[in-house]
């Protein structure tokens, strides 16, 4: 065989992972540059669904601006409105009731678990699993029909609103949440007997886009992606929003920050999330869903109706927007690919100043070179599984 | 329309030069509603998720509203695709691709607008957005909402079907 | 530490660097002059009591009718040994779009500086590779600008003008029938 590699020249390919690619995720384009099979560099190209939602931002009242949130990590759109309402609230200096805050936190979990669920669905299909992905959307039927008994859609909800939430819950609601999630645990096992001990997926998930501690905390990594590393940094923990002081939960950590570990941690945090949303449900306090703030927050539809003095505050709040003090704010929430950040800037006007969201996957997919380079081609699909980036939200 | 050079009557027309065969319209009628049937029960889509809408697309060939039940496989590459559904907004960095794909497509072929984005721009009235992809490409159904649920993405593929069921002579070489 | 403690550390370190200090909902924002604010950055990340290793985000914002330095850098900075976190302002004029860049001490400043300087313009000095990400390359125009219109330039992009001619010409092969 020595003879012939001598004797064998071999050039490098330079070949484009294009923007319509069953495999990337949405519209992510790799350069790559190839030695045989083996990656010698990488060059990820993003802005193929750049929408221009910032821009938009600065050009609509707070009210409105929250459809466009819902679009940005699409697949999680429950946890993109708390975000977007919690960043709101705290520039406003209001608050939520109680009982929003816990049915925020609830729909915000069950949102988490159903971004997991496509995850995990996903990339391993991408790995070469074909039953999984079936068996997950099974589950996440079972979300989304929830989400379209609470709030009448099912993928781009804007539920949470500032000041609380849209309406409130039915028991009808509770009860199926509560019998699926005494199911859920058993259909985990069935995902964990087909995938965890699996001898394939070791072999391609062990050692395969490791970064360690250090590097991730510099690159600015969050979310299941850091913490596979064994970094604990978790908002929820760090910055306690909603009703996440009120709730026990583990944060699961991993060891050796390769893409196995990062499977762990996301199984692990499904769990964890099902643990809460049960807490929620048993400590859910009755109340008002709607913050009694008539400057800042819409009034009941059935009062704007009848009453003049609602119908002039829904005026005036539509289309001249709330009279908001001056300043800066920025809050991060957890959702399920990392951290997702608000940057208000406010210059007393209806409409923001300046409207920054800070992207969880933008950054995920900034470190994919250095995950990638130096392993092979089908190495890159589970990296890019791994991390985890929505290109919604990555281009915004 | 394509070969047909000289209709000397309504059964005889000639095609290229000196050859005169019977008129599609009397023994090619039944043809058409046979092979139709077979070109509508097996159509098969090349994927082409973009944005929000894909993930319903992604629901919609799952099991709960099965999309093989009615012969659709999602393939790979354009050269061996039927149709293309554009689901989700169309960036103006993004179109050029989107054309290309549309060109790779071998004929007959069709395109479904799946979504507000695709249809006419949705929300995004933004200087990166274009407003609807039938600025350049040619659009066969057009599936609104935002995101369509999967029983609407379900209906228009049903009539594309029946576009496709009525449609004359596409399926010939002599049309 | 509290956030006012951390902001009179860094005037007391740089007092002629810091232009102002103010506080809204319990966080702070420093404002800087531009020229020291990769020895700012240096300091805040390796001194010991501060440790400031994480960079949450780094954006840009443009003041056009209120200042007269046009644009501002804002950085936004976090400890998660410690637990602290304080907001950094640069201020930028427009008749100079630069400032340093900080890569050197956070990789995770890459992207967001690109995206800083497709979005306004501004040119970050010792940037391994500055050129756009979100918007295409040969694009003309900074788009958050406040002079930027939403809708766009009026002069379309080059490239989307060849999608559409290429659209017209094949469009004689389409099917009528």
């Amino acid at each position: 065989m020595e003879g012939i590699e001598k004797t064998f020249e071999t050039k490098e390919l330079t070949i484009s992972m294009g923007p319509q690619h069953p495999a990337t995720h949405g519209v992510l384009r790799l350069v790559l540059t190839l030695d045989g099979e083996t990656v010698i560099k990488c060059t990820p190209y993003v802005g193929y669904l750049h929408r221009g939602v910032e821009k938009l931002g600065e050009n609509r009242t707070y009210f409105a601006a929250l459809p466009l949130t819902d679009r940005l990590d699409y697949i999680s759109s429950m946890n993109n409105n708390v975000g977007y309402v919690n960043a709101v609230e705290k520039l406003f200096g209001i608050e939520a009731t109680e009982r929003a805050k816990f049915i925020r936190t609830m729909v915000a979990e069950m949102g988490r678990i159903s971004s997991h669920i496509i995850w995990l669905g996903t990339h391993v299909l991408d790995i070469g699993a074909t039953t999984p992905f079936l068996y997950a959307f099974r589950e996440r039927e079972r979300i989304l029909d929830l989400f379209e008994m609470l709030c009448g859609a099912r993928l781009t909800v804007s539920y949470p609103r500032v000041g609380g939430v849209r309406n409130d819950i039915s028991q009808e609601f509770l009860d199926t949440l509560y019998d699926f999630i005494l199911d859920f645990p058993s259909r985990m096992d069935d995902y964990e007997t087909l995938v965890t001990e699996n001898r394939v997926w070791k072999q391609r998930t062990v050692g395969i886009g490791v970064i360690s501690a250090e590097e991730a905390i510099n690159w600015g990594l969050t979310g299941g992606t850091l913490r596979g590393s064994g970094v604990n940094y978790d908002v929820r923990k760090h910055a306690p929003y909603d009703a996440y002081d009120k709730v026990e939960f583990d944060v699961p950590l991993g060891k050796s920050g390769d893409c196995y570990d990062r499977y762990l941690v996301r199984i692990g945090e499904m769990r964890q999330a099902n643990r809460i949303i049960k807490q929620c449900i048993e400590k859910l306090p009755l109340g008002p869903v709607m913050a009694n703030e008539p400057k800042f927050t819409l009034p009941p539809k059935d009062l704007v109706l009848k009453d003049i003095e609602h119908l002039i505050h829904q005026f005036v709040l539509i289309t001249k927007g709330p009279a908001v003090p001056e300043g800066e704010v920025y809050m991060g929430t957890e959702v399920p690919k990392g951290e997702l950040g608000f940057y208000f800037v406010s210059d007393g006007a209806g409409k923001p100043y300046r409207m920054r969201v800070r992207a969880p996957s933008f950054v995920h997919a900034s470190v994919l070179p250095k995950l990638c380079e130096g392993l092979m081609i089908a190495d890159v699909i589970a990296n890019i599984g791994t991390i985890d980036i929505v290109l919604g939200e990555c281009d915004r | 329309m394509g070969l047909i050079v000289n209709t000397l009557s309504p059964s005889l027309v000639e095609v290229e030069k000196g050859t005169k065969i019977l008129a599609p319209n009397i023994i090619i009628t039944s043809f058409d509603k046979l092979i139709n049937w077979g070109r509508s029960s097996s159509m098969w889509p090349v994927t082409f998720g973009l944005a929000c809408c894909a993930i319903e697309m992604m629901t919609t060939g799952s099991s709960h509203y099965d999309l093989d039940r009615m012969g659709i496989i999602f393939r790979g590459s354009p050269r061996q695709a039927d149709f293309m559904i554009v689901a989700g907004t169309v960036t103006k960095k993004m179109s050029e691709i989107v054309r290309r794909v549309y060109d790779q497509m071998p004929e007959p072929r069709y395109v479904i607008a799946m979504g507000s984005c695709a249809c006419s721009g949705g929300i995004f009235n933004t200087y990166s957005t274009v407003q609807g992809c039938d600025s350049f490409l040619p659009v066969d159904v057009y599936v609104p909402g935002c995101p369509p649920r999967p029983e609407a993405l379900l209906e228009g593929i049903i009539k594309l079907q029946e576009k496709i069921k009525g449609e004359h002579f596409r399926w010939s070489r002599w049309r | 530490m509290e956030p006012l403690q951390i902001a009179e550390k860094i005037k007391e370190k740089f007092p002629d660097e810091v232009l102002e200090i103010k506080e809204f909902r319990g966080q702070v924002s420093v404002t800087l002059k531009k020229n020291r604010i990769l020895e700012i950055c240096r300091y805040l990340h390796s001194d010991p009591t501060l440790d400031f290793n994480y960079l949450i985000d780094l954006c840009g914002v443009d003041y056009l009718p209120k200042k007269d330095n046009r644009f501002e850098i804002v950085y936004h900075l976090y400890s998660i040994k410690r637990r602290h976190a304080i907001r950094l302002k640069a201020e930028v004029p427009e008749n100079d779009p630069a400032i340093d860049s900080v890569t050197a001490i956070w990789a995770g400043a890459n992207w967001h500086e690109r995206e800083c300087y497709d979005m306004y313009g501004i040119a970050f000095t010792g940037h391994p590779d500055l050129r756009r990400i979100l918007m295409p390359e040969d694009w003309e125009g900074h788009p958050l600008r406040k002079d930027y219109d939403i809708k766009g330039a009026a002069k379309e992009w080059a490239g989307f003008i060849g999608v559409l001619d290429r659209a017209k010409k094949f469009k004689e092969f389409e099917w009528k029938g």
